[in-house]
């Protein structure tokens, strides 16, 4: 028997049976993943593999220190300071980290710059790789099958259910995160935003902007969120 | 392996399904597997590409069922027991078995935080040679590995041109598989959408996947 057959066996790794809503795993969450997750940490704990305290650190870190927040800093800084713009596009992790994020997965950061005639979108088709110190993990959607097989095939029609309807002159340039680098898009700067300041810049861009599925639009102008 | 994590261009899995203000961990267990198989892999049992493999040896038909960190937790309790962390009989009883030996964790608080900040293993190293160079025309090999590898199926064939190089990495196909690091160049590779999809593609569009040298050909 395999390791992975005996674990089930003991019901840490067991399927489950049939008539379960599949497509809604992520939300309604079955309780025996519950139970199948605490039979194997207090093994694990016993054990003294691993430290509790280490697990709520490293939960904590990407719950309330990473995310997206992170990422709205950085593309306001690049808005509002042409010399960090630079230093961006040209060595992303050194200008990341003068912001202080510096967290792991972000060391080959790459960021890719939207303009009038150029929309990018990021994906990672074989897993889910993700800039973590900039847009903390990936949201379910990102990781899910039919993102990942159609953004590559289909951009524009990804980006329409998105509500974005690209011009046929815009040149769409799809990111696949097949090795350790790791993408950032840069977006437009909306028109109406000269007088603002850095920090209502930031409040501006969201996740979804600086994944290149949506582009970064004044609040009266609605826009995903 | 040509598993159903390669989804690149895969037709049909219907709509994407947008959650607004989704939460980072849907319930506590997903937390807790997350950092949990983080942490299980600072023992240096396996390496980032075989932990990756690790997600893709599910059966196709189980891959596609689980949620994404059902699967993390089908994946840790059989890596524990293939790295031999952890006995079988261990992982069927919930328990340590009498008189084992207890272990000091890998990653403790005091540890995490340098863990977290730990870079993946990459260089500049001149000793390394490019075998291409940027705007050279190249091809992605017509391959079929049955190990880890990170050249999706859709560009197999498939004629690019390198626009960056991106320094020297480790080589997933042998090092997932502790087959060694095979250092080599990885290159931003541009491949035109009706290079990989026919005229169905617009004209203007790209694609663009990080490549290993060993993916590529002269084209």
């Amino acid at each position: 028997m395999t390791a992975a057959g005996a674990a089930a066996n003991a019901g840490l790794v067991s399927a489950q049976g049939p008539g379960q809503d599949r497509t809604q795993a992520h939300q309604t969450v079955p309780s025996d993943l519950t139970l199948r997750v605490k039979s194997l940490e207090s093994l694990l704990v016993e054990k003294g593999l691993v430290d509790p305290a280490a697990l709520d650190a490293l939960i904590d870190t990407m719950e309330h220190k990473v995310g997206p927040r992170n990422g709205a800093r950085v593309v306001a800084r690049a808005w509002v300071d042409p010399a960090y713009k630079k230093r961006l596009v040209e060595n992303a992790p050194a200008a990341i980290a003068e912001l202080g994020y510096t967290s792991g997965q972000g060391e080959h950061t790459l960021v890719v710059e939207n303009g009038p005639k150029v929309h990018n979108l990021i994906v990672c088709t074989l897993c889910s790789c993700y800039p973590w110190p900039v847009l903390g993990l990936p949201p379910v959607w990102y990781k899910s099958a039919p993102y990942r097989s159609r953004a590559v095939i289909d951009p524009r029609g990804i980006l329409r259910e998105f509500g974005m309807q690209l011009p046929e002159d815009v040149e769409v340039r799809v990111w696949d995160s097949t090795a350790e680098l790791r993408y950032l898009v840069l977006p437009e700067r909306p028109a109406g935003t000269e007088t603002m300041s850095e920090e209502q810049l930031a409040a501006l861009v969201t996740r979804d902007a600086m994944v290149g599925v949506a582009k970064v639009t004044l609040p009266t102008s609605g826009g995903n969120a | 392996m040509n598993g159903a994590h390669d989804m690149g261009g895969q037709q049909d899995m219907g709509p994407v399904e947008y959650e607004k203000d989704e939460p980072v961990f849907h319930a506590p267990w997903e937390g807790r597997i997350y950092a949990l198989r983080r942490a299980m892999r600072a023992w240096g049992k396996w390496n980032l590409d075989a932990d990756r493999h690790e997600i893709e040896l599910l059966p196709p038909a189980d891959y596609l069922r689980m949620s994404y960190y059902e699967r993390w937790v089908d994946r840790l309790a059989a890596q524990v027991v293939k790295y031999g962390l952890v006995s079988r009989e261990e992982i069927e009883s919930g328990k340590a078995a009498p008189g084992s030996t207890k272990s000091n964790p890998a990653l403790t608080l005091a540890t995490s935080a340098r863990w977290l900040s730990r870079g993946i293993p990459s260089s500049q190293d001149p000793k390394v040679r490019p075998r291409f160079k940027v705007r050279q025309r190249v091809r992605a090999r017509n391959i079929n590995p049955t190990g880890h590898t990170r050249l999706p199926r859709y560009v197999r064939g498939k004629a690019g041109v390198i626009v960056r190089d991106h320094g020297v990495y480790l080589f997933p196909d042998s090092n997932a598989h502790s087959q060694g690091e095979k250092r080599q160049h990885v290159y931003s590779v541009r491949f035109a959408a009706t290079e990989l999809w026919g005229e169905v593609a617009s004209p203007r569009d790209s694609v663009h996947l990080d490549l290993w040298d060993d993916y590529l050909e002269r084209a």
